[in-house]
């Protein structure tokens, strides 16, 4: 709440406390430890090896972590653009249905995230398991089995399905409040359901879309776990490597990882920014 | 006259509730016509059946003497300036009014060519590339138009178009609209609950009340011969008194005995009696076929409007001669000034004055403005 631009300091006092503990501090900390090493002196060697640490992978050398940022951020494209084929059209159907459908639809959509994201994960393990869930299930229907745990397909499904309410969430509020008389003037102007779609609905629901990439996009590369659990460990991914080394006491490395990872994020969204304002209309948000 | 559009006994009703109630009404090409009433009266419902997004109960509608109940609104030959306009803030001036003629595949000089004539017909020729958010009421009023224009309906709707625009521009609005439909020769099916904007733009009004028509005819017709009193009061300043017909071209009403224009009664009808207040003459009152006491005289710039008090009965009457309140005068009412219409469900409701006073007189433009704002408001529940 702004009131005529003078912000209510008393008000804001306790967030910026709060802001300034929790997170500018420790952010100057990552900084700090990125930049230093075990001593504390100053050093770009954190920083350096993160580009150019190398390891044998079969017959060639590659760069370790930098193998370990271009899988995250494939796997987290993959999942994003998954979500939004998925979401786009459930965010369009719910935005339609009958108030009392949307309250069931919504519904359905946030209770798995009433649950715990460990439980969650280890669900999708006995699910996708080869003797699991799915496997019984294909088996006795005379259909043989797959081999999902342990492969990249493994580790996006459970990004999706974590990540599909942040992508339906946005884009569902804009369309829900479409004024439905354009969805009318494009029908009185010659439009069928597809054009009423591809022409209004769409361009309109563009905000949406984009900050629904933000809201999946940005927490998928930096994911974990999921990825030791359902990639048997097989498919490290960024956040993974950083996990491994703070739990390692490599402190100083894996603030490292985290600022350049932030850095790049940084950069991303500003992309992604730049990219909102370019499609945005009437030069405000609606 | 061709026929253009025809309503057959279309009633409609949302949940239960009657918006239009057995309603016929013959469309012709080329007119001019207003559908006028109150918030509620089913306007906007019949406007949005024949613009087909509203599907009658029962009924028929027929565009050039073909069913077409069932033909979506894409594929009818009909368009809609929407009320507050509806243009698509996603895309500039120019390509909303290009936005029919993209989607049936014209190509792209013949677009240019039309959009220019299109916006030059509206006076915006310089504002092509601005974002239609940038633009004024009365601006984006001209964008609606000529992006419904450009599809060169047969009929065009116009949803209460003019409602959100202030005095001075609706009055300019007005005269182009007018001057538009004579130019394309477009029938103009328009929407409103101001009745002076119905009477100086249409061919023909048609006024509405509970989702029924209550008369169709000529602005002169409904003005000079309303059929009731609520066409009566709905249109201009009435009073209307109950009166007896005697015979032909004899009515008694206020103790007096009149001539009138009017036959075709029974003799002894009791009938609504209505006279303008601008067609009472105010006399000595030794000389007046009525009598009574002025109690409030308001001044209105061209004239008077002064309150009199008839015999308990409140009459309204507007006159450029100055009077005191208290005062004694007679009235004197010309035969062709007095129209009698048969008794109907309004009679007793409107025409008089009495709950008439000088708080009425005392709200200020502003807050008649936001009384305005507040039956647009309204209008969206209509439905």
């Amino acid at each position: 709440m702004k009131t005529k631009g003078k912000p209510v300091w008393g008000l804001l006092g306790p967030y910026a406390l709060w802001a300034a503990v929790f997170i500018v501090v420790p952010l100057v900390f990552v900084a700090y430890y990125a930049f230093t090493d075990n001593n504390f002196t100053f050093t770009l060697d954190n920083l350096i090896r993160f580009f150019n640490d190398r390891s044998q992978m079969g017959d060639t050398e590659v760069r370790t972590y930098m193998l370990i940022f271009w899988r995250s951020l494939k796997l987290a494209l993959i999942s994003t653009v998954i979500c939004l084929l998925l979401g786009y059209p459930l965010a369009y159907i719910m935005s339609r249905a009958s108030d009392r459908n949307q309250k069931i639809m919504m519904t359905m959509l946030m209770i798995p995230m009433w649950m715990n994201f460990l439980i969650r994960t280890y669900a999708w393990m006995t699910i996708l398991q080869d003797t699991g869930l799915l496997n019984g299930l294909l088996s006795k229907l005379g259909l043989g089995s797959v081999h999902i745990i342990g492969t990249e397909g493994a580790v996006v499904i459970g990004m999706v399905y974590d990540y599909l309410p942040y992508m339906v969430l946005p884009i569902y509020s804009v369309m829900a409040k479409l004024d439905i008389r354009l969805i009318e003037a494009a029908r009185d102007l010659g439009c069928n359901n597809y054009g009423v779609l591809k022409r209004v609905i769409f361009p309109l629901s563009m905000p949406g879309v984009l900050s629904g990439i933000n809201m999946v996009l940005i927490p998928s590369v930096s994911t974990f776990y999921i990825s030791q659990k359902l990639g048997n460990g097989k498919f490290f991914l960024i956040g993974d490597a950083i996990e491994g080394q703070y739990v390692a006491n490599n402190l100083h490395f894996a603030a490292a990882m985290a600022f350049i990872l932030m850095i790049i994020l940084l950069v991303m969204m500003a992309f992604i920014k730049k990219f909102t304002n370019n499609m945005a209309y009437g030069g405000e948000e609606i | 006259m061709k026929k253009i559009i025809e309503l057959k006994n279309i009633s409609k009703s949302f949940d239960g509730e009657k918006v239009l109630d057995n309603i016929s009404l013959d469309i012709y090409d080329n007119e001019f016509l207003t559908l006028l009433g109150p918030s509620g009266c089913g306007k906007t419902t019949t406007l949005r059946i024949i613009g087909g997004f509203e599907q009658p109960d029962e009924g028929d509608v027929l565009f050039m003497g073909e069913r077409i109940n069932d033909v979506p609104a894409h594929k009818r030959n009909v368009n809609t300036v929407f009320q507050r306009y509806a243009l698509f803030p996603h895309l500039d001036v120019y390509e909303n009014v290009a936005f029919a003629l993209r989607e049936r595949k014209v190509p792209k000089d013949e677009i240019d060519r039309q959009v220019t004539e299109m916006l030059s017909l509206v006076m915006l020729s310089n504002f092509a590339h601005r974002k239609v958010t940038s633009l004024s009421g009365g601006q984006q009023q001209r964008v609606a138009i000529a992006r419904a224009l450009i599809a060169r309906p047969k009929v065009l709707l116009l949803d209460e178009p003019l409602g959100a625009l202030d005095l001075k521009l609706r009055k300019d609005m007005q005269q182009e609209l007018k001057k538009i439909q004579k130019a394309t020769g477009i029938t103009f099916i328009f929407v409103t609950h101001d009745q002076e904007e119905a009477l100086t733009m249409s061919d023909t009004v048609v006024v509405m009340s509970d989702g029924r028509i209550q008369q169709i005819g000529t602005p002169t017709d409904v003005y000079n011969e309303p059929q009731n009193a609520f066409v009566a009061d709905f249109i201009g300043e009435s009073n209307i008194v109950d009166g007896v017909m005697l015979e032909d071209f004899k009515v008694r009403f206020s103790g007096h005995t009149f001539e009138c224009v009017d036959k075709g009664f029974e003799r002894g009808e009791a009938v609504d009696v209505v006279v303008r207040p601008e067609d009472v003459d105010i006399v000595r009152e030794e000389d007046g076929m009525l009598r009574g006491v002025v109690t409030s005289v308001t001044f209105m710039g061209v004239h008077y409007e002064i309150i009199v008090d008839i015999g308990g009965f409140k009459w309204m009457i507007q006159t450029t001669d100055f009077v005191d309140v208290d005062e004694h005068i007679g009235l004197s009412i010309d035969p062709d000034a007095i129209q009698i219409m048969k008794k109907s469900e309004y009679s007793g409701m409107f025409g008089d004055y009495s709950t008439y006073s000088d708080e009425a007189e005392e709200l200020s433009e502003i807050e008649l403005g936001e009384l305005e704002e507040f039956e647009s408001a309204e209008v969206d529940y209509e439905d």
